[in-house]
C-alpha cells in the first residue's frame, strides 16, 4: 500500500481528501502546516505529498523546497492542492519540484485523474 | 411523464439523431428538458412538450436535440486510445505516408474540442517530426451549441483538470478571469463542421484515423451496424477506428478487426487479412 501525507491547516479539507485517497488505497498521515508535514517526511518519507498552499508556521511552497533539499525528499511525488489558480503560482511551484497541481475545489474524479498522470495509480 | 410523451420525444430524437432512449431514460429527458422549458418561460417540461405537439418548431427541436445528446468531455479520455494514436498509429502513418507528408484525422463526435484538442496537443508535442507536413484534424458533433464552445476553445477550472496533465495546461493555456483558453495555435489546427452521422459521409473525404467514441453506444443495432460500414468507406485499407471503450464492432460489422490487446483500436478486415497472410 502506498503512503500519502495529506498537507492542509483545514480539519475538513484533510478529511475529504483522507476519505477520497483511502478508497483508492491509500496509507494516509495528515500534517496540518508545512513545518508538521516536513517533521513528518524527515521521520519516514511518505510515496506521495497533497500539499495545500497557504498554511500558518510554514507554507506549502517553504515546504517543498525543504524537501527537495533535504536527503531523498526528491523522492516524494508532490501535488499541490491550493486554491491559488493563476498561471504565476502554478509555475512557481511547478519549477520548486512540485509533479502536479490541482485547484481547489477539487473531487474525487479530479485527484484520480491528476494521481494517475503521475503514475502512482 | 406520460407514455404517448415519452413516445413523442423518442421518435423526434431517433429521427433527428438516431439517439435511441429507453424508458429508462425518463430522468435524463426530465432533468436536461425542464431547463429549457424555463427557458422559454413556460411552467413546466409538460407546456414544452405540448409546444412540441402543436407546433414542432424547427429552433426548438434543435435545442431539444442538443440538450439530449450532449456528453461531458474530458481531455485525454481514458489515455489508452492516445497513448496508442501516439506510440502506435502515428510512427506507422509517418512511415506510409512519408511522401505524401499528409494527414487526416477525424473526430466524429468531437463535442465541446476535449478530443480533437488532445490530438493537436499531441501532433504540436511532435511537432519536430512533423515538420513539413499537412494534418487536418476535423472535429464534427450534431450539436452546434458544442461546436460554438470547442471552436472557443475555453474551458472551466474543472474541465482543464481532468485528464490535462498540468505541464499542458501552462504551455497551451492561458487564465481568462476563471476560465482557460486553449491557444490559437492549437485552435487553428482544428476545423470543426456540424454533422449528422445519419447522413452521407462523402463530403468529408477520407481519413487516415477516425475517433468515433462513445457514440455508437447511443444507437439502434442496426444503425451502429450501418454507420460502421460507412466509416469503412472513409479509410484506406491500412486507416485505424478508435470506438469508445464499451464499444465493440462484434457482432455489428465484419469491415473492422480488432487489434488484439490495443482496447478500443481497430483496423480494416483487409489489413487484417493482409497481414495474416504476410505472417
Amino acid at each position: 500500500m502506498k503512503s500519502c501525507l495529506v498537507v492542509d491547516d483545514s480539519k475538513v479539507i484533510r478529511k475529504v481528501a483522507r476519505r477520497i485517497l483511502e478508497e483508492l488505497d491509500f496509507d494516509i498521515r495528515e500534517a496540518v502546516d508545512g513545518q508538521d508535514a516536513l517533521d513528518s517526511c524527515l521521520n519516514d518519507l511518505p510515496d506521495v505529498v497533497l500539499l495545500d498552499w497557504n498554511m500558518p508556521v510554514m507554507n506549502g511552497l517553504d515546504f517543498l523546497k525543504a524537501l527537495r533539499a533535504s536527503e531523498g525528499g526528491d523522492k516524494p511525488v508532490v501535488v499541490f492542492c491550493t486554491t491559488e489558480n493563476d498561471m504565476s503560482h502554478i509555475s512557481a511551484a511547478i519549477s520548486a519540484g512540485a509533479d502536479e497541481y490541482i485547484m481547489k475545489p477539487f473531487d474525487r474524479e479530479i485527484i484520480e485523474s491528476k494521481f494517475s498522470q503521475v503514475g502512482i495509480i | 411523464m406520460r407514455k404517448e410523451d415519452f413516445e413523442l420525444l423518442s421518435k423526434i430524437l431517433k429521427e433527428r439523431s438516431g439517439l435511441v432512449l429507453s424508458e429508462d431514460k425518463i430522468y435524463l429527458l426530465e432533468s436536461r428538458l425542464t431547463p429549457i422549458a424555463r427557458k422559454k418561460g413556460m411552467e413546466t417540461l409538460d407546456d414544452l412538450i405540448n409546444e412540441v405537439r402543436l407546433r414542432r418548431k424547427e429552433d426548438l427541436l434543435s435545442e431539444i436535440t442538443d440538450a439530449m445528446t450532449t456528453n461531458e468531455s474530458f481531455f485525454f479520455r481514458d489515455n489508452t486510445p492516445f497513448d496508442l494514436f501516439r506510440e502506435d498509429v502515428l510512427p506507422g502513418l509517418l512511415q506510409s505516408r512519408a511522401s505524401s507528408k499528409r494527414l487526416r484525422i477525424w473526430c466524429a463526435a468531437a463535442s465541446t474540442g476535449q478530443e480533437p484538442y488532445s490530438l493537436a496537443i499531441i501532433l504540436s508535442e511532435l511537432e519536430a517530426k512533423l515538420s513539413g507536413w499537412k494534418i487536418d484534424i476535423v472535429g464534427t458533433d450534431l450539436s452546434r451549441s458544442v461546436l460554438d464552445k470547442a471552436r472557443a476553445g475555453i474551458y472551466s477550472q474543472f474541465e482543464v483538470q481532468r485528464g490535462l496533465p498540468i505541464k499542458l495546461l501552462m504551455k497551451y493555456f492561458t487564465q481568462a478571469g476563471e476560465m482557460w483558453q486553449i491557444s490559437e495555435k492549437i485552435r487553428k489546427m482544428v476545423t470543426y463542421k456540424p454533422f449528422n452521422l445519419l447522413d452521407s459521409f462523402a463530403a468529408l473525404g477520407t481519413f487516415d484515423v477516425i475517433f468515433c467514441r462513445n457514440v455508437l453506444i447511443y444507437f439502434h443495432q442496426d444503425t451502429k451496424a450501418q454507420v460502421l460500414d460507412r466509416l469503412r468507406r472513409q479509410l484506406p485499407a491500412d486507416g485505424t477506428l478508435f470506438l469508445g471503450a464499451a464499444e465493440t464492432v462484434l457482432g455489428l460489422s465484419d469491415k473492422f478487426k480488432p487489434v488484439p490487446g490495443k482496447r478500443g483500436m481497430y483496423v480494416t478486415a483487409d489489413h487484417a487479412d493482409q497481414v495474416r497472410k504476410a505472417g
